[in-house]
């Protein structure tokens, strides 16, 4: 391969990088927005019960699984400065939304487990949880699917440094709903993603919760759940192709067209099947990897949808991509980072599934 | 208030409050290893308990911590899109870092607060280690991006675009050395005075627990008291460097006014407008004296530059003599805490606990690290205006071009108080519960590890259910 070739793909393999990311937080800190979801929903004797199998399942590993998204974040304004600029402006008013429910989720959360006291301001902070936990993923929906239906207005180039205009100097006589409420707000599509992110997220813990229930009672309820969330994540997901269809060409296009469409949309009717399969019959640890590989075929095939384009329509990701130097270097970061970290998780691995290290205090 | 003032003012925010739990994420961890590394050396129990409490403090705050930086990583581009697309390429590399080094101190954070029966305690005590060294990598890398403003390298602009990007050279600019030195002690020193304050307050009301709390107090001011030794001189290279690189920043914080020698300027309220001092104490010539050696060297002052270019000088003045202030108290306190050692060495005065002087005196200075550091921030940022990055790029110029930015810094405003509040209770009460006034030595115990983990067979990295009943 020649060099010319390789500086070419370079931003692609970064972005790739980005995307599985993005799928680690989906996968580990998506379950633990979609256990809030159960915490509100808990219904029936066993409230309690379930309550506290959530808090105990989200409990050690919310901040770990947290750094995924911050990871995301700064590979982005790292590698595609551009991009991460002109998002941060035209998603100002979600994105902000989001943070404020980051940061409820988050610090209720914290302060609910702080205090054994189960009292009136616990169970204030245990509300406050569960609906952070609802809306935050909608709205994280919302800001990639205006992202991906080429809602985002990217006015002008880069404005030169040393007093020069603004970045993205305000197109004339956008207003101001124009250019920051309508092309989230008003898309249909990104509502429609911002659902289904919530369903994911929401089917994806019920699905983890299966295996974690230390009861049979528990595992009845999940199961349950796991698969009315199932539905409910088949009906969205089909509801979100059709809005496609008429409100968002390119991503329609993306998702319809070509092999490799075909063959993820195969791969992740397979992991449907098998997931409502394994449900029913108590297969749960299968059910739990057929959950994880569905909402994986799901992202990436968003990732899939609008490849070539960074922010559709205009914007490649080779043009938005940082100089070379730059990605090389993250790039090697990256490689050292893993090749510290690897051991690492695997010592913890080791550390609490037992087996690894015969350390006994007598 | 103007979109921008807004802005400046939620980055301020957002920042100060982010800093106090950073700073304790790089200070508790040193505390809590010296404690275990004691206790293997000495085999107390006690100070095995304490070093399970301190673990278990760095628990709460290090969740707050995670969620006000999140904040801040979105928030370089909801309110400087310009900055960050100009910078991100070039300064980028540190942020990467830094998520790596989080990952790493979230891992053995959850390996040290679960394993204490799980491992050998040789490998427990190095997970501490590594936690305490990653916290500390992760504020040097932040820090280097922030000398970056300070001293932008790395790149060259042509044609108002950045080319020629050198990360590297980024990284490691002129400012860095300096301030990722400073920023590490004043983490050590108000992180060890804040935890001193605390045990010298229950010692002063007089405990059943006195070897808890003097064991306590004592490694406290092991970290403590070398740092704020260290800061004055620390600081003293800090300020060179702002003299070459950032004449205009140094003018504000000494309120140097006009140019010419300049004197130190002790207290008083300087006037931006008639470039005068009302009520101030002034050295002439001390200013000089210090950075050349020459008390008549001229020194460029405020009116060097077009009003345009100054940074606020009062704020900045004012910010510089409360961190010096309190900079100089607590070497003070540092320098009496090692008297009073030669002294006991010697066979003189009461031992800690009964040193009612001494213990006061602690917890008076038990915020001043905290203040210092906020104050000492403000003298950084606010010093650097108008620029974002030093004459480079205005912050003017910089800001997103999102209208109505007051709601947004109302709203996190509010956020944050009704979170600093709460946080404050809630320690409150752990500290009415057990601290002050009974410690429950052993009641602690073991940090369980939860079912569900060892069902599901995934990693616990965070401490969030340990307090858990
Ligand atoms: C415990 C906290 C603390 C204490 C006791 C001091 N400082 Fe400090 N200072 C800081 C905490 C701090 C800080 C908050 O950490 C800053 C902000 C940026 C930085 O690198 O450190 C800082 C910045 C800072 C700067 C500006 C650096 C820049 O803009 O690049 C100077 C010149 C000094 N300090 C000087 C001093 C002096 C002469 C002190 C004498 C006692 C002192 N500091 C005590
Ligand atoms: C955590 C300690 C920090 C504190 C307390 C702090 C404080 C402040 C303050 C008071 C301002 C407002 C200045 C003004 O507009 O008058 C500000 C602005 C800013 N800071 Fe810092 N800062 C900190 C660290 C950092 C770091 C590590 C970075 C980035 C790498 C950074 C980036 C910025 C930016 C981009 C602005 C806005 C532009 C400007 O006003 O210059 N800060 N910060
Ligand atoms: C000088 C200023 C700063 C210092 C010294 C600092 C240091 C730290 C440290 C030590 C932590 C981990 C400890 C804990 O969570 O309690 C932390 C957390 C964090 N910081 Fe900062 N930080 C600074 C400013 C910033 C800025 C400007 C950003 C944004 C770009 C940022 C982003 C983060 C993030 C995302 C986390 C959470 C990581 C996690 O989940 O553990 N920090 N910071």
């Amino acid at each position: 391969m020649s060099v010319e070739e390789l500086t070419w793909t370079l931003p692609h393999v970064v972005a790739g990088v980005m995307v599985l990311s993005l799928n680690a937080y989906v996968l580990l800190g998506g379950a633990d927005f979609g256990g809030g979801v159960w915490d509100l929903l808990a219904r029936g004797d066993e409230r309690d019960a379930q309550r506290s199998l959530i808090a105990e399942a989200i409990g050690p590993i919310w901040e770990a699984n947290h750094v995924w998204l911050i990871l995301v974040v700064v590979l982005l304004f790292t590698c595609f400065p551009t991009a991460y600029a002109h998002l941060a402006t035209a998603l100002h008013i979600p994105i902000t939304l989001m943070l404020v429910g980051v940061v409820l989720r988050g610090s209720a959360f914290t302060f609910r487990s702080y205090d054994s006291n189960r009292d009136a301001v616990q169970r204030r902070w245990g509300r406050i949880f569960s609906i952070a936990s609802m809306v935050t993923p909608v709205l994280l929906g919302v800001c990639l699917g205006t992202m991906a239906s080429g809602r985002i207005p990217f006015t002008t180039a880069l404005a030169p440094l040393g007093g020069a205009p603004h970045v993205m100097a305000p197109a004339a006589a956008l207003t101001f709903a124009d250019r920051y409420l309508w092309p989230w707000m008003g898309s249909p599509f990104a509502w429609a993603v911002g659902a289904l992110t919530l369903g994911l997220f929401t089917f994806l813990a019920a699905a983890y919760l299966t295996v974690e229930a230390p009861t049979p009672v528990l595992r009845a309820v999940f199961r349950r759940r796991a698969l009315q969330a199932q539905a409910v994540v088949v009906v969205l997901a089909a509801v979100t192709i059709g809005i496609a269809a008429l409100q968002a060409p390119l991503v329609f296009a993306g998702l319809t067209e070509g092999r490799i469409a075909l063959a993820m949309h195969l791969v992740t009717a397979v992991a449907t099947i098998t997931c409502i399969v394994a449900l029913r019959r108590d297969r749960f640890r299968l059910a739990r990897v057929a959950a994880a590989t569905e909402a994986s075929c799901l992202l990436w095939g968003w990732a899939w949808s609008q490849f070539p384009w960074l922010i559709p329509p205009t914007h490649t990701i080779t043009a938005l991509a940082a100089p070379r130097v730059t990605l090389t270097l993250v790039l090697s970061v990256l490689g050292v980072g893993t090749a510290i970290l690897l051991p690492s998780f695997v010592y913890l691995f080791r550390t609490f599934k037992g087996g690894g290290s015969s350390f006994n205090p007598s | 208030m103007s979109d921008l003032f807004a802005a400046r003012s939620q980055m301020a925010v957002s920042l100060a409050f982010h800093i106090i739990f950073a700073v304790v994420g790089i200070g508790m961890p040193a505390l809590m290893v010296m404690a275990e590394w004691r206790w293997q050396r000495t085999g107390d129990p006690v100070l095995l308990e304490l070093a399970k409490r301190w673990a278990k403090g760095t628990a709460i705050l290090f969740a707050v911590g995670a969620v006000s930086g999140t904040v801040l990583s979105f928030e370089l581009g909801l309110l400087w899109p310009t900055f960050m697309a100009q910078a991100g390429a070039v300064i980028g590399m540190p942020f990467s870092l830094e998520g790596f080094a989080f990952f790493t101190e979230a891992i053995f954070l959850g390996i040290y607060l679960y394993g204490w029966q799980r491992i050998a305690p040789r490998a427990h005590l190095l997970a501490g280690i590594v936690v305490a060294v990653s916290g500390a990598l992760s504020g040097a890398f932040v820090v280097c991006a922030n000398a970056w403003m300070n001293a932008p390298t790395g790149f060259r602009v042509v044609n108002g675009q950045v080319t020629d990007v050198d990360p590297i050279a980024a990284m490691f600019n002129a400012a860095a050395p300096a301030e990722v030195v400073h920023m590490t002690l004043a983490a050590f020193a108000a992180t060890g005075f804040a935890v001193a304050g605390v045990h010298a307050l229950a010692l002063r009301r007089g405990t059943v627990h006195r070897a808890f709390h003097r064991a306590a107090l004592q490694i406290a001011l092991l970290m403590a008291v070398p740092s704020a030794l260290l800061q004055p001189l620390s600081g003293d290279l800090s300020a060179r460097g702002v003299a070459t690189r950032q004449p205009m920043k140094l003018a504000a914080m000494e309120g140097h006014l006009r140019t010419g020698p300049a004197a130190l300027v002790i207290g008083g309220w300087p006037d931006a407008m008639t470039l005068t001092h009302r009520g101030a104490i002034e050295i002439p010539g001390a200013i000089s004296l210090l950075l050349h050696g020459d008390p008549t060297a001229s020194i460029r002052g405020l009116d060097a530059v077009p009003l345009a270019d100054r940074p606020p000088v009062t704020v900045v003045h004012l910010a510089f003599q409360i961190m010096v202030g309190c900079g100089m108290v607590l070497a003070a306190v540092a320098l009496w805490t090692l008297w009073r050692l030669r002294r006991r060495r010697r066979g003189y005065g009461a031992p800690l606990p009964d040193d009612r002087p001494f213990l006061t005196a602690l917890v008076v200075a038990s915020p001043l690290g905290f203040v210092a550091l906020e104050a000492g921030w403000t003298v950084t940022e606010v010093g650097r205006q108008p620029w974002i990055m030093q004459d480079v790029l205005r912050t003017a110029d910089a800001v997103t071009p999102v209208p109505g930015l007051t709601v947004p810094f109302v709203g996190f405003t509010l956020l944050y108080i009704g979170l600093a509040v709460t946080v404050a209770f809630l320690l409150w009460r752990q500290l009415l519960k057990t601290g002050v006034g009974e410690v429950p030595v052993g009641m602690t115990g073991e940090l369980p590890v939860p079912a569900a983990l060892l069902a599901m067979g995934t990693v616990p990295v965070s401490p969030a259910a340990s307090d858990r009943p």
